[in-house]
């Protein structure tokens, strides 16, 4: 007999697919949330500082600032998407397919950020 | 070691509500042995004092729940094979309960919640007036059918986030009680249940985990009902009331 007083896994009752689309909602909302203040923060120069405006759209024609745009725009699309089954979830008849409207929220993120991707390059 | 080994190695949660640790047993393989027949062994041949909580041990009775390998689970019906890992199992009493001693938790804080969510049917015929008939056909009695077949065993609040964020929520199996006695056409607390699944510590709390869902061993969505909840606390919002 031997004792140890380690903590059982804590994934053990959260590793579902809606756990985890609840996780990638919340991760994306908060990753959207420290993007915003640099968005408007570059916004704002066109009333300030136009020719720094016309210098950041330049650097942004980069490609790998392209590359992390599709990161955005895929963030963009799974809190969207994500919060739009919430929204269903909650004020629309139950469905029992909650984990097919997951997946279909993140198929559809992923097509918005390679539709965006193909069009930049 | 593979779950076709003849030996399990089992950790047990052993302590109290000021603490404990695990301690591992070497228990016999057998076949069709569910995780309550392993504890049972255990307290039988090799520790006496082990205390644990069971009944009818067919799924019915919703006593014997335990945090099986991390997940909340009715141990009477889960089969080893199913659950172990490399011949290991590591059993703990429920999330988001107090201990009272090894693997029994305290489920008074659970129970309390059904009360305050409601939980209570209020009549409005009595003895001597005919039985209510009611078609099982209608949408709002196919709403409390389908949660109807709750066995209380708590599975569900032990596997719910929100409750371990928020101790004072009132829980997905509450909810669902609550929710049940919504669309009973013969109760007639509705506005005071209403108004106690909108409070601070009601429906609203609810993340949508849905791990209720996936872990109740019956197949229940108490997800579902909280979410008919919210839509029936919306409403009566907008008419004025809760």
């Amino acid at each position: 007999m031997t004792a140890s007083s380690a903590a059982p896994p804590a994934w053990a009752h959260r590793g579902h697919p809606l756990w985890i689309a609840w996780l990638i909602h919340r991760l994306s909302g908060l990753a959207l949330a420290l993007f915003l203040p640099a968005h408007f923060l570059v916004l704002g120069l066109a009333l300030n500082d136009p020719a720094a405006l016309d210098g950041a759209l330049r650097w942004m024609d980069n490609p790998w600032v392209k590359a992390a745009e599709t990161g955005l725009v895929l963030l963009l699309g799974l809190h969207l998407f994500g919060g739009l089954r919430l929204l269903a979830l909650e004020f629309l008849p139950w469905s029992p397919r909650q984990k097919t409207w997951a997946a279909a929220a993140v198929a559809l993120a992923c097509a918005v950020s390679a539709g965006f991707l193909l069009s930049a390059v | 070691m593979t779950q076709d080994a003849d030996t399990l190695t089992v950790e047990v949660w052993r302590g109290d509500a000021r603490g404990g640790g695990y301690v591992a047993y070497d228990v016999p393989r057998r076949e069709s042995q569910t995780v309550l027949d392993v504890v049972t062994w255990i307290q039988q041949n090799a520790e006496p004092a082990l205390a644990y909580r069971f009944a009818c041990r067919v799924g019915m009775c919703g006593s014997c729940a335990m945090t099986v390998n991390g997940a909340p689970r009715w141990t009477c019906r889960t089969h080893v094979r199913r659950v172990a890992k490399a011949g290991r199992l590591r059993i703990a009493p429920l999330r988001n309960l107090p201990v009272i001693r090894d693997l029994a938790a305290d489920l008074a804080p659970f129970f309390n919640k059904w009360t305050a969510a409601g939980g209570t049917f209020a009549p409005t015929a009595t003895r001597d007036d005919p039985p209510a008939e009611i078609s099982p056909e209608t949408p709002q009695r196919a709403a409390a059918d389908a949660g109807i077949e709750c066995i209380n065993c708590a599975v569900c609040y032990a596997a719910c986030d929100t409750v371990a964020m928020v101790p004072d929520y009132l829980g997905p199996a509450a909810l669902n009680r609550a929710w049940t006695l919504v669309n009973d056409a013969r109760d007639g607390g509705q506005a005071e249940r209403i108004a106690a699944v909108s409070g601070g510590n009601g429906c609203a709390n609810c993340h949508s985990h849905q791990s209720c869902a996936e872990l109740c061993p019956n197949g229940l969505s108490p997800t579902a009902a909280i979410a008919g909840l919210k839509r029936a606390a919306g409403r009566a919002w907008l008419r004025g009331g809760a």
